[in-house]
């Protein structure tokens, strides 16, 4: 490359030029592009190109034989739009991925919240410990937990069902009965994610400067107002920042029911990126399967653009 | 977003006048409310850990155990019997080679064009800068499954579906690495890279011998990050890699577990053991540099 001659040549020739200068402003360009040239060819190939590929896919009626001539696809307007308004599969889909946000978000941030105040202000010994053990299934594969917790619910030779029978209760069917199907994924959500918020949550915490729980603790505050009234509001842009990201994350759920239950029993796991793939690459409705991703992904350009609304970042 | 703003306004604390004495929490009042702490947190990490637990376990369970009903938490005799069958009737070690290839390859390439880009966005001046600013953090929070379809489409033209690249090239096009790594950088003095400079250092010289070696413990952050969230990525790889032969851990896992080996809970936990103890032990290892990643930026790899 002739790019760090180019460069070489700029710093001898005087640094001092470069805000009087116009002509040669290109090499500054140049040297710019090539450090950005790498990233943004991929970027462009294999993100850029394909968001707007998928708009243009979900006009169209592609399926298999459109395969080797992706441009021969028939141009069928907005019915396949059309075709989900009056898809119950897609709608009770729908349903079932905002039954997953509304009770699963909520209950992972405010069990983070819980466990990071508890380390925060509760204890001083075994901190580690504790954060090692509460992150640890955030970062293990959804799928091989999704196994486990599998094999933990099965009614016959599961552990959950063995514990309750120890105290006399006859537990469910967890995964095979409609009514407790979704209750019994969200658990597993709840339980993988809560150590990605109390990780953040205390990150925040102890950016909170000890100054206002000491004059808190002077004004008579006993542990539950300090947090209620310092730790809470001096959160509130985390936690509405963890709020969107963690919705933005449970809005794509996908592998849990596909190991789990594989949408069933009755459709009542099947979430929206779930029911997109079976269209994309069971049925290879790749048409329609595009405009079920593309409206997934207004719903969480939606909720990113709240974000950005409520909490305008600094950079 | 390097620290998360906090921005609320100090609140008023109500209660009683300084110097009351009558609501300040006593010695014994603290002791016993970290007493109560210790006691809940340590339940939970029962919780937590008692999945990890059972999936050890089962792993070493002979056959016969798991017919038993009640079942038992320990093993009647362990066996690595089930570890065995994965090995031999299955083609595990393929597997496993294929994720840690991938993941690898994966994380080595992010570890050059994300600080790249990144560079060039903190501390050069060029035009297009601001639009690839804003083009990359428009992407941040796009949903993995919009650009499945599309990719998988391009990767068959390509004829590159079933291939180590097909597994690949998608992945290095991740925003997160990008941001991360420019944020990192206009926090470096520009004074260090202009004394190099005046040594007659190139721009490549200056990112490569200065910025890089000052961003070793992001870079170690963005490696563990990248390393990690590509060892456990499912969608994409099962949709690319349909034979068995190209398979990673995960896609394997899940194949057999909803297909014919479903009722095999020995085998599909010592599965999942190979897919998380790897994972396990560089986080115990490296879980500072996990966490405090997470924590400075928010966001997840």
């Amino acid at each position: 490359m002739t790019v760090p001659a180019l460069a070489q040549r700029r710093t001898a020739e005087a640094a001092p030029a470069a805000s009087a200068g116009s002509g040669w402003r290109w090499r500054e360009d140049l040297i710019g592009w090539a450090f950005a040239a790498p990233f943004m060819i991929l970027f462009f190939l294999f993100l850029a190109f394909p968001i707007g590929a998928s708009l243009a896919l979900s006009f169209t009626s592609f399926g298999l034989r459109d395969l080797q001539n992706p441009v021969g696809a028939t141009f069928v307007g907005l019915q396949n739009y059309l075709d989900l308004l009056g898809d119950p599969k897609f709608w009770k889909s729908l349903l079932n991925t905002v039954y997953f946000v509304v009770i699963g978000v909520p209950m992972t941030l405010a069990l983070g919240l819980l466990i990071a105040n508890a380390l925060n202000r509760g204890v001083q010994r075994f901190k580690t410990t504790f954060r090692v053990g509460y992150y640890l299934p955030v970062i293990t594969s959804i799928v091989a937990i999704a196994v486990v917790w599998r094999f933990l619910l099965n009614p016959d030779v599961g552990l959950v069902n063995m514990l309750l029978k120890a105290v006399g209760i006859d537990g469910p069917a967890w995964l095979a009965n409609p009514a407790t199907s979704m209750p019994s994924i969200i658990a597993m959500g709840v339980w993988r994610n809560l150590g990605f918020a109390m990780i953040v949550f205390l990150a925040g915490m102890q950016a909170i400067p000890a100054v206002l729980y000491e004059a808190a603790s002077i004004d008579g505050a006993g542990r539950w107002q300090a947090f209620r009234f310092v730790t809470l509001p001096m959160l509130r842009p985390t936690i509405l920042f963890m709020t969107v990201i963690t919705t933005i994350g449970y809005l794509q759920l996908f592998e849990e029911p596909f190991v789990m239950t594989g949408g069933g029993p009755l459709d009542s796991t099947l979430s929206v990126t779930m029911y997109m793939y079976q269209q994309g690459f069971t049925f290879f409705h790749q048409g329609y399967a595009s405009a079920i991703a593309y409206v997934l992904f207004l719903i969480v350009a939606f909720v990113a653009f709240l974000q950005f609304k409520f909490l305008r970042s600094d950079t | 977003m390097t620290t998360l703003p906090v921005r609320a306004p100090v609140p008023a604390v109500p209660g009683g006048p300084a110097g009351d004495g009558r609501a300040t929490p006593t010695g014994s009042n603290r002791a016993q409310s970290s007493r109560v702490s210790y006691i809940v947190l340590t339940a939970g990490l029962v919780v937590m850990v008692g999945p990890f637990l059972w999936m050890i376990l089962g792993s070493l369970k002979p056959a016969g155990d798991f017919l038993r009903n009640p079942p038992t938490f320990l093993p009647s005799s362990a066996t690595l019997d089930n570890y065995g069958r994965l090995f031999q009737q299955l083609d595990f070690p393929r597997f496993f080679f294929n994720s840690t290839v991938i993941a690898l390859a994966v994380t080595v390439g992010t570890l050059i064009f994300c600080p790249m880009l990144g560079y060039a966005l903190a501390k050069l001046r060029w035009h297009g800068k601001r639009l690839v600013m804003g083009l990359v953090l428009a992407t941040l929070m796009v949903p993995a499954g919009i650009t499945l379809i599309p990719n998988f489409i391009l990767m068959s033209n390509l004829g590159l579906v079933n291939t180590y690249p097909g597994l690949i090239l998608p992945f290095l096009a991740g925003p997160f690495g990008v941001f991360l790594m420019r944020q990192f950088m206009l926090g470096i003095p520009n004074e260090l890279l202009e004394a190099a400079r005046i040594d007659g250092a190139n721009e490549f010289k200056v990112f490569w011998s200065v910025v890089m070696p000052i961003a070793t413990p992001v870079l170690a952050t963005l490696a563990i990050l990248t390393f990690l969230g590509n060892w456990n990525s499912f969608l994409y790889p099962l949709v690319m890699a349909q034979e068995p032969g190209m398979y990673t851990l995960p896609v394997a896992l899940a194949t057999f577990a909803t297909g014919q080996y479903q009722a095999d809970h020995g085998m599909l936990m010592a599965g999942s053991v190979i897919l998380v103890v790897p994972v396990l032990i560089v986080f115990v290892l490296f879980q500072r540099w996990i966490t405090e990643g997470i924590a400075t930026t928010g966001l997840k790899g």
